[in-house]
């Protein structure tokens, strides 16, 4: 706050330094070449900054159930070391164990303090079995988030065509959130809408008018005219009038014709030409640049830009009635009416803000008259207005607001040059004022803005975006809920829900509006609760309004959540941005701890998409805003279905079972190792070699899973997204809760038992399983134990997978060959670098025992006997609504073998196979295998039904 | 805005198959009808290999010999009385009789178990020094410190081989007698004392140290004798092939077993009338009883056994696929049952919509 004094030729000049004045680090310079600027701050606190924080803080569910389950994992670490110190200490008591004759200690040893050896061994069990907490999930779960997300972005039905705009993800921490979504938070214009404004309708002085083609109809038979209310007669002549005119020539056709507009419409139009702070842009249009209101305004090279849409559609309907608003120049605004030009100046703007919900100007026309024309919401200007048609108007304006235009009361006031003498000096004390400013200037303003005369009434359509509708009903059958926040007014809010399924005709529609009170507030709460629970068989919608929104929230928090929680709709009209947000913190910390999206498009939404979990910004027409401060951003509501129902499903199933496994794969893992403590007199000794225990999680276990969470897709992608009720399988975290988590450890550790007592009864009492009656040592055991454990993991992981493209067969089978070579390898050769040779030929030695292949097969398939029969009897009895699907879904009739030989570019590279194939075998003719997705899909946005590997070579080897 | 961006479609992602997640998959589904003739089938495998293994570990014979002693009866009793006080009197010696009444189908192994030795305990089975035992002549005079109290010797000379290992080697030595004709004087059974330890142990792992003057003794001077040993490495053996630390009841024991019951093959009986097997009468086993086990409560026994491709007898794999080939056809029987229960309800659910 300040002001400004610039001495310019010896006069001072003071203009007031504000907030406005101030420009936001990233903002960018438009309409002008250059500007004089001082930084004042560049810091880590500057807005861009801040955001930029702020948004990586948001975690998922899926992280924060991880987080549990490693405490549980911690404890059971620390119980099993704590375990094996005690029982280590139970057994020392004796020396003949302690300390047989074979196996002395160094007189350090001997000599080191109890206490200090208990330690030692305690850190030593910690070390030996700290491969149960999986640090390598940490690693994969980023890779397979930051490599995942790609898919967003790669997806062509996120893609929208006709603004080249794909999807965008600013935070890979969140796919899977998207697959647990519970409440949608929807901002109204340019989510759901277009936020592309066409001027419909005014209403001049009480009488309704169409726009149709740069022409004003009268409406049809309107209540009010029926009436024979025709207290205005001068208005019918005009109609006459202008109808004469519209039928022989438009205003834009003849800028000649000397008719003048009647003095009413005169006004009105140029109230709208003047009142705005839209700018003009007169390049030249090269074809590219082709907004869509051109071609409605073919004559005129001028485009206008304006930061809102609304005025930008005033503007242009202006134009085309008659009033051409042909641009600014320093401190005047021409207006070409009916081709004259005339020149206003501009001598004051009373900026817009969202309290006063109006902005005005004051002009001076060329005829010296000084004018205030405002323009507004109908709730902040009629209350101001003393002259006009205040009450049709009114009337009209509710009207409008039915059929969901939005719309803008038009008032002016003419001033008396004392009257603006009085104005400019109220107004400049305000705008250099050093303190309250902000105070000063809204009681200028209040000062301002009054004794308005109505002149009339605007209804400005947004069209509702493609397909709204079908992804709010399937958001619903999702059993997600959808709440639209706006800060329109509420008949045009509910006329706007009921046309996009918002809220349908069987609802019941519950309001909460027009609150003044806190009891009578709560009085009503109440009420609504009660019938609430009167008919639970009807579905419920509930309307609120701002103010009667921030009188529940103050006091009847837990009323009014129990009456939103019962309610499938919500509707809060009359919204501030900051009371979004709010509405959000409510529900997030309700005690359900729901999982919450926010979808917005303009600046005011940022704070309600920084508040949700999951905030998705809409690419649209109000700036990137929203998109930036998003965690993922489309360019259309609709895209909303798909990026939830597949890509949020996958995303969830995929690093669900990705959590699991590596929690399981590592009790496999390191729960043999415990159990070996038991015969080793809890010694430390290793089961497996210190190479295995290393290359276990890196490489011989690792690809399988990663691949897996990238590809898998349990359901196709088009069931998913045509059954939206299979979302439902998902909600609630539903694959990481504590009983999935329970039966996996249990699995896990099953599988170690059986891995480990598989071989101990296998050895016996350490009986030769060499045809040359030879003897096996303890590494040959460990790796016994190790092999089993490696293909049952990887063949668990291949049970896991549904979806088995080329990389799956590749990977999974891989990973096992690849254990077996490296082991062959590694244990082939002695390494000298290496200090111990323990390995040296034990694989190949194991190999070479036919009791041990035996022994590996048998206890592979018992270890998944009991997962197969868990699998086929849960399938069998209790199938889920996804395994349903599965069955029904028409497979694409891909054989195994075809997924594993044909490669993604199709047929070059299956060919080449195809001709290698047929020149070992001789036979083998590649046969073109045509699979097509269902181009009849309702939801099929993007005309790609073929795709390019939908004929594909199938070499049938 | 967006209007003017340069050139249609250039934020168009690709359409491929990998990009749009759709590259051709087989997708199986586990469902009953897939699983249960697995399940049959698996179960009807499992049986017919269970049944083979558990006839081939049937068929191999094997024999076991305590020969501990008590304090009171039982065989090398006297030696085991001698046990009592640490280590027994070199050279005790007992005999071990037992008979055989049908022929012993051989080749016949004969192996020595020892149990309650962990020779999985982790300070017991890290105390060796590799490199000595390859033959590098560095480490021979220093071994590594997890060698240690086994390190040096009394007179601080490097002890080789070093480590608790090497210093507990097994040193009870056994001959096997035949009684010729039924109650005639007993005749020896040529053991085959080779071929017992891994070929790769004995022939890459395991290496002496470079042959000073051609002399073993030599290369070995400056080093002690592990203190529970008679006599130095290179003296294990008159052999100068299976002497030093290629030595193969060295080398056997070196690989050290999973478990604290373990059995290390002593030597082959293939030689001679012998390489069919063992003709029944009664056999002596002349036992040199050195080790001590008694202050660990261990035992120690001889073993005689059979081989087949499968190694010794184990009937647990036989068993275990048997049981598991069972589960799987019972598990088969009841899915059967589920699967044809709820199909008949799925067409009631069906027909009722």
């Amino acid at each position: 706050m300040g002001r400004m004094i610039i001495t310019q030729q010896m006069e001072e000049i003071v203009r007031p330094l504000g907030p406005e004045s101030l420009l936001l680090r990233g903002a960018r310079l438009k309409n002008t070449k250059e500007i004089f600027g001082v930084a004042i701050y560049t810091g880590m606190e500057t807005k861009m900054a801040l955001n930029y924080k702020s948004k990586s803080q948001k975690r998922s569910a899926v992280e924060k159930s991880m987080n549990t389950f490693l405490i549980i994992y911690l404890i059971i670490l620390i119980l099993e070391a704590i375990i094996s110190t005690i029982l280590k200490y139970t057994w020392q008591a004796e020396e003949k164990w302690d300390e047989p004759w074979y196996n002395q200690k160094t007189e350090h040893q001997r000599n080191s303090s109890k206490i200090l050896r208990f330690i030692s061994d305690f850190l030593a069990f910690l070390v030996l079995y700290n491969f149960i907490i999986p640090i390598s999930l940490y690693v994969t779960v980023e890779m397979q988030k930051f490599l995942g997300s790609f898919f967003i972005g790669w997806d062509l039905d996120l893609y929208h065509e006709e603004s080249d705009q794909k999807a965008q993800v600013n935070t890979s921490d969140l796919n899977e959130e998207l697959g647990q979504v519970e409440y949608v938070f929807t901002d109204k214009t340019g989510t759901l809408t277009e936020n592309e404004m066409h001027f419909r309708e005014c209403s001049i002085n009480g009488i309704k008018y169409r726009e149709i083609n740069g022409r004003l109809l009268l409406e049809g038979p309107t209540p009010d005219s029926s009436e024979g209310d025709l207290s205005y007669p001068s208005s019918l002549s005009h109609l006459n009038n202008l109808t004469h005119l519209t039928t022989s020539s438009s205003f834009r056709t003849s800028p000649e014709n000397e008719t003048e507009l009647i003095k009413e419409h005169d006004l009105f139009f140029k109230a709208v030409s003047l009142c705005h702070t839209v700018q003009i842009s007169s390049v030249q249009t090269d074809g590219i640049g082709d907004g869509p209101w051109q071609s409605n305004l073919a004559p005129s090279p001028l485009e206008y830009y304006a930061s809102s849409p609304d005025e930008k559609a005033l503007v242009e309907a202006a134009a085309r009635i008659g009033v051409v608003f042909i641009g600014n120049s320093e401190e005047t605004m021409e207006v070409k009416t009916l081709g004259k030009l005339e020149r206003y100046k501009l001598l004051h703007i009373l900026e817009f803000d969202s309290d006063r919900r109006r902005m005005s100007v004051i002009v001076q026309a060329p005829s010296g008259e000084k004018f205030l024309f405002a323009k507004g919401a109908e709730s902040s200007i009629l209350p101001k207005c003393i002259g006009g048609e205040i009450e049709k108007t009114r009337i009209h304006v509710d009207e409008f607001a039915l059929k969901g235009l939005r719309t803008l009361c038009i008032a002016y006031r003419q001033l008396t040059s004392k009257e603006y003498e009085e104005i400019n000096r109220c107004l400049f004390e305000a705008r250099t004022a050093l303190q309250q400013r902000e105070e000063k200037l809204a009681d200028a303003f209040q000062v301002v803005e009054k004794d308005l005369t109505l002149l009339g009434a605007t209804a400005v359509e947004d069209r509702l975006q493609d397909k709204v509708r079908e992804t709010i009903e399937a958001l619903r059958m999702a059993g997600i809920k959808v709440w639209v926040l706006t800060g329109d007014k509420h008949e045009t809010a509910v006329s706007v829900s009921l046309s996009c399924g918002h809220f349908h005709r069987t609802m019941n529609i519950l309001e909460l509006i027009n609150q003044k009170s806190d009891s009578e507030c709560a009085e009503q709460l109440r009420q609504l609760a009660r019938r609430i629970t009167e008919d639970h068989v009807i579905q419920h919608g509930l309307v609120v309004d701002g103010t009667s929104l921030s009188l529940a929230l103050r006091e009847h928090e837990k009323l009014f959540m129990e009456v939103c929680r019962n309610c499938s709709a919500v509707l809060c009209c009359r919204m501030a941005p900051l009371q979004k947000a709010k509405v959000i913190r409510l529900i997030k910390i309700s005690p359900e701890k729901p999982i919450t999206l926010a979808v917005g498009d303009g600046a005011n939404d940022v704070s309600m998409i920084q508040e949700a979990h999951v905030g998705i910004g809409i690419m649209g027409k109000e700036g990137r805003q929203a998109a930036r401060n998003s965690d993922y951003a489309i360019a259309r509501f609709k895209f909303l279905s798909k990026l939830l129902f597949v890509h949020g499903h996958f995303y969830y199933i995929r690093i669900a079972t990705l959590v699991q496994y590596f929690f399981y794969k590592n009790v496999c893992f390191i729960t043999p190792q415990f159990l070996y403590q038991f015969y080793c007199l809890f010694s430390q000794q290793t089961l497996y070699d210190s190479v295995y225990l290393t290359l276990y999680n890196i490489c011989f276990t690792s690809l399988p899973i990663l691949i897996y969470s990238l590809l898998e897709q349990h359901i196709d992608p088009h069931v998913l997204q045509s059954k939206p009720t299979l979302y439902r399988d998902i909600s609630k975290n539903h694959l990481l809760s504590i009983k999935t988590f329970l039966y996996w450890t249990i699995l896990g550790f099953s599988h170690a038992f059986i891995f480990f007592f598989g071989s101990y009864f296998l050895i016996g009492k350490d009986i030769s399983l060499l045809g040359n009656g030879q003897m096996f040592g303890n590494w040959t055991f460990g790796t016994l134990v190790f092999t089993v454990m490696v293909i049952t993991v990887t063949v668990k992981m291949a049970l896991e997978t549904h979806f088995w493209t080329w990389i799956n067969h590749l990977v999974t089978w891989g990973s096992i060959i690849f254990y077996f070579v490296f082991s062959l390898f590694y244990g082939g050769i002695l390494w000298p670098f290496l200090g111990s040779q323990n390995m040296y030929f034990v694989f190949i030695q194991l190999l070479s025992s036919g009791s041990a292949w035996f022994a590996i097969i048998i206890m592979v398939v018992t270890c998944l006997f009991l997962d197969v029969v868990k699998k086929v009897f849960d399938r069998q009895l209790h199938p889920t609504s996804t395994q349903k699907a599965q069955l029904t879904e028409t497979n694409s009739g891909i054989k195994c073998l075809d997924s594993m030989c044909c490669f993604p570019e199709g047929e070059t590279a299956c060919a080449s196979i195809g001709r290698m194939l047929e020149r070992v075998i001789g036979r083998c003719s590649p046969t073109h295998v045509s699979r097509s997705w269902s181009a009849s899909d309702p939801f099929y946005t993007n005309d790609r039904s073929i795709l390019t590997l939908s004929t594909m070579d199938s070499s049938t080897c | 805005m967006t209007w003017s961006a340069t050139a249609r479609g250039a934020q168009q992602p690709d359409n491929t198959a990998f990009t749009q997640q759709r590259l051709p998959a087989w997708q199986p589904l586990l469902s009953a009808s897939i699983a249960l003739p697995l399940f049959f089938c698996a179960g009807l495998a499992f049986i017919g290999l269970g049944l083979g293994l558990y006839y081939t570990s049937n068929s191999i014979k094997e024999l076991e010999y305590d020969y501990t002693g008590s304090l009171d009866t039982g065989n090398c009793s006297a030696c085991a009385e001698a046990d009592q006080d640490g280590a027994p009197p070199p050279n005790c010696s007992c005999a071990l009789n037992f008979s055989l009444p049908e022929f012993f189908q051989g080749p016949v192994y004969f192996y020595y178990e020892l149990s309650n030795f962990y020779q999985n305990n982790r300070r017991y089975s890290v105390s060796c020094d590799n490199a000595q035992l390859s033959g590098f002549p560095s480490a021979l005079r220093q071994p590594v410190n997890d060698c240690a109290p086994y390190q040096y010797g009394a007179a601080g000379l490097p002890i080789a081989p070093c480590g608790a290992i090497a210093n507990s080697l097994f040193n009870d030595s056994f001959s096997l007698w035949h009684e010729l004709p039924p109650s005639g004087p007993y005749v020896e059974v040529p053991l085959d004392r080779t071929g017992i330890a891994w070929w790769t142990d004995n022939h890459v792992k395991f290496r002496n140290p470079p042959l000073v003057n051609g002399s073993l003794a030599l290369a070995f001077s400056g080093t002690a004798a592990p203190p529970s040993w008679p006599r130095p490495v290179y003296e294990l053996s008159p052999d100068p092939n299976n002497t030093g630390f290629v030595n193969q009841d060295f080398v056997v024991w070196m690989r050290t077993a999973a478990l604290p019951t373990f059995r290390k093959l002593y030597a082959r009986i293939r030689q001679g009338n012998y390489s069919a097997g063992l003709p029944r009468g009664n056999y002596s086993v002349h036992v040199t009883y050195n080790y001590p086990v008694r202050a660990f409560h261990g035992r120690k026994l001889v073993v005689f056994s059979s081989i087949s491709w499968m190694g010794g007898k184990n009937p647990f794999l036989g068993i275990a696929y048997l049981v598991v080939g069972s589960l799987c056809i019972l598990t088969g029987f009841v899915m059967l049952v589920v699967y044809i229960r709820y199909q008949d309800q799925d067409d009631e659910d069906d027909s009722d919509d």
